[in-house]
């Protein structure tokens, strides 16, 4: 049986390390990539209006002290418009520190009553684990949520926590990105697997999670691969890729 | 093969002897149910393996903790560490009861459950340490957020006393908290398994099926609720304290069966595969959706009826392959488990210990394989030798088995319960 194991694990690592052979630092191995999720509302308004409005729904990781425009939703605008040139995109960002999912889900009812984006891009989780909410529950509200989002007739991407090896005794993150990951079965949305990116690039030696620092250098280059993973990752999924520019 | 009934008794032949006219006159009358006279290794060293799982479980980025069951099927460590808990408080308790009465071994539960408290109130110490530390000495944009969980050092006033009331409990700190709940319930359940052991386990399966019907579980500071339930995972300790009540004999049947092991290989296997498709996500679309839609989500904190059936059905196949009279038991190898597992206490919260120092020097020196390699055995390499030196003090100090009566032989017991 260990053996087995042994294998599978083997095949697996070489398999994910042989999809991440290429040359951007801010690349994803395919295992942690999108999957067969696929966005038809942002297909479908990119097509037929030649625009996609995104919503970024987050926590306080959605977004960056120190100069504007270096946080990841800045970031992923910015890739969006250069590989779709033909294509009006428009990003808002709404990023209300300390909610939990359940505080999250009230605020965004409201939101989408008046607006309609064609995808929004959920970031949760974080304050969640922090504050121990029972990760059923999380789960349930979670699940809820987004099937009522997409009753709307909006894509949803689901985005979890930042690896963060400093406070990962402190924080369980694990059992929320297990029901994240449940919901996005259950809902056949895209999860963007933060956590398992942001290990990834820590075990591979791109960034350095451990070390202590004031500069805002490394926190934007993180957000500006986080940015641009998540561009390739929606034009994927929304079968834009013949119409898109080649990511530089 | 030996009859699985000793086999899983954890009592001696004689034992089971003894036992065997209080079964026959049973069938009607309540009787006195006597526990086995005498330690069962198997207990000790499976309680010491669960410790080192738990332990390398508890380092959040570990390597070596891809060997932990928790990878390979529904259940964990924490299964085996509260069966086998329950199991050996009855042992103990039991006895007790038997020769001194309620009230002496009530409060002689309740002394230990004292004990337990003073154990994790002292690990909470050590954790504030560590945290406070990190809190001063961390800093990076990227994790402003993170850092929020730090939030609660400038309110000592609310989160010690909510420590103290154990409400707040940190990562990773919360078995021994369900411990003390479960054994400050434990004296009347005791009672009734002496007496009624069918009804005491019918009163704990119904607990368990109304507190996931009602959604019952204490509360916890800052919110939400108990890691673990102790209204659900009660069923697990209770269940340990009636297979040491005769259970096990009762289960003989059963657990004799060739169909039995079958079920349970199988679905040891199932379980396997499901999880695989964890960590190979290749693999996840192979699970049908109405199957998934079955057993997600695996609910740790209410004790899932998939994780106890798996803990069942390992249980099941470990008291086939490996009988109480196993002369493995006495092998070498096998002494460090066991020392481990005879000093539960002391040995868990080391290893509780032992983690936040890992993840400390990981912090603080480097977070690498090779580092996550040292730790792990290190760590496990310490747990031996304080769980070496504490049999050995036990020796030196004319407390081994051997040298005592009976009584006494409760009391030394009732140390590691």
């Amino acid at each position: 049986m260990k053996a087995l194991v042994a294998a599978l694990f083997l095949t697996y690592l070489l398999v994910g390390g042989a999809e991440a052979q290429r040359a951007d630092i801010c690349d994803v191995p395919g295992y942690l990539l999108f999957g067969e999720s696929e966005l038809g509302n942002v297909t479908k308004s990119v097509k037929e209006k030649r625009r996609l409005d995104i919503m970024i729904f987050g926590s306080a990781s959605s977004t960056l002290g120190g100069p504007e425009g270096k946080a990841y939703p800045a970031r992923l605008e910015a890739t969006l418009k250069a590989r779709l040139p033909d294509i009006e995109v428009h990003i808002t960002i709404h990023a209300a520190p300390r909610q939990t999912v359940t505080d999250m889900w009230n605020e965004l009812k409201k939101i989408i009553r008046e607006q309609k984006p064609a995808l929004i891009v959920w970031q949760t989780g974080t304050v969640d684990a922090m504050r121990g909410v029972e990760p059923d529950e999380f789960g349930s509200v979670l699940n809820k949520a987004v099937e009522n989002i997409q009753a709307n007739g909006t894509d949803v991407v689901l985005m979890n926590m930042q690896y963060s090896p400093r406070t990962e005794s402190m924080i369980a993150v694990g059992p929320y990105a297990e029901n994240m990951r449940w919901v996005s079965q259950q809902r056949g949305v895209p999860l963007f697997d933060r956590l398992g990116v942001m290990r990834h690039w820590s075990d591979t030696g791109v960034f350095d999670f451990y070390t202590p620092t004031k500069a805002f250098s490394v926190a934007q280059k993180v957000h500006e691969c986080i940015g641009r993973a998540l561009a390739t990752q929606i034009i994927d999924a929304a079968q834009l890729g013949p119409m898109a520019k080649v990511a530089q | 093969m030996n009859s699985v009934s000793q086999q899983l008794a954890t009592a001696e032949p004689a034992a089971v002897a003894e036992v065997r006219p209080a079964d026959m006159a049973e069938s009607s009358a309540p009787r006195k149910v006597s526990p086995p006279s005498q330690r069962d290794y198997r207990l000790d060293l499976f309680r010491g393996v669960a410790l080192w799982l738990i332990f390398l479980d508890h380092i959040p980025t570990n390597i070596v903790s891809w060997v932990t069951i928790r990878n390979y099927g529904f259940s964990d460590a924490t299964e085996i560490f509260i069966f086998i808990s329950g199991y050996t408080a009855a042992f103990v308790y039991g006895k007790a009861m038997t020769e001194r009465g309620f009230l002496v071994s009530g409060v002689r539960i309740l002394r230990r459950a004292w004990q337990i408290y003073v154990a994790h109130i002292f690990l909470f110490c050590i954790y504030m340490a560590e945290i406070a530390y990190v809190a001063s000495s961390f800093e990076n944009p990227l994790y402003a957020e993170e850092m929020g969980v730090l939030d609660f050092l400038k309110q000592p006033d609310i989160t010690i006393v909510q420590a103290l009331l154990l409400k707040f409990k940190p990562v990773n700190m919360d078995v021994l908290p369900l411990y003390i709940v479960l054994l400050l319930l434990f004296p009347p359940v005791l009672w009734l398994l002496l007496r009624r052991p069918m009804l005491a386990l019918s009163a704990s399966v119904a607990l368990y099926a109304v507190s996931w019907e009602f959604e019952w579980n204490l509360e916890a500071y800052p919110s939400g609720t108990w890691y673990f339930n102790p209204f659900a995972w009660q069923l697990l300790f209770v269940f340990g304290a009636w297979c040491a009540m005769g259970g096990s004999e009762r289960l003989s049947g059963v657990l004799r069966s060739r169909v039995t092991l079958v079920i349970a290989i199988s679905y040891l296997v199932f379980a396997f595969l499901i999880a695989m498709t964890w960590h190979i996500p290749p693999l996840t679309p192979l699970v049908p959706e109405w199957l998934s839609a079955l057993l997600y989500p695996i609910d740790k904190t209410n004790l899932d009826v998939l994780r106890f059936a798996h803990f069942l059905a390992l249980a099941v196949v470990v008291v086939c392959y490996v009988p109480r009279d196993w002369p493995g038991l006495q092998w070498p190898i096998f002494r460090p488990a066991i020392w481990c597992g005879q000093h539960s206490l002391e040995i868990f919260c080391f290893g509780v210990f032992l983690a936040f120092a890992a993840v400390f020097i990981m912090g603080e020196i480097s977070g690498a394989v090779a580092m996550q390699f040292f730790v792990s055995f290190a760590g496990v390499a310490l747990m031996i030798a304080a769980g070496g030196l504490l049999s050995w003090y036990k020796t030196v100090e004319g407390r081994n088995p051997g040298s005592r009566t009976k009584t006494t032989d409760a009391d030394m017991a009732g140390g590691e319960a």
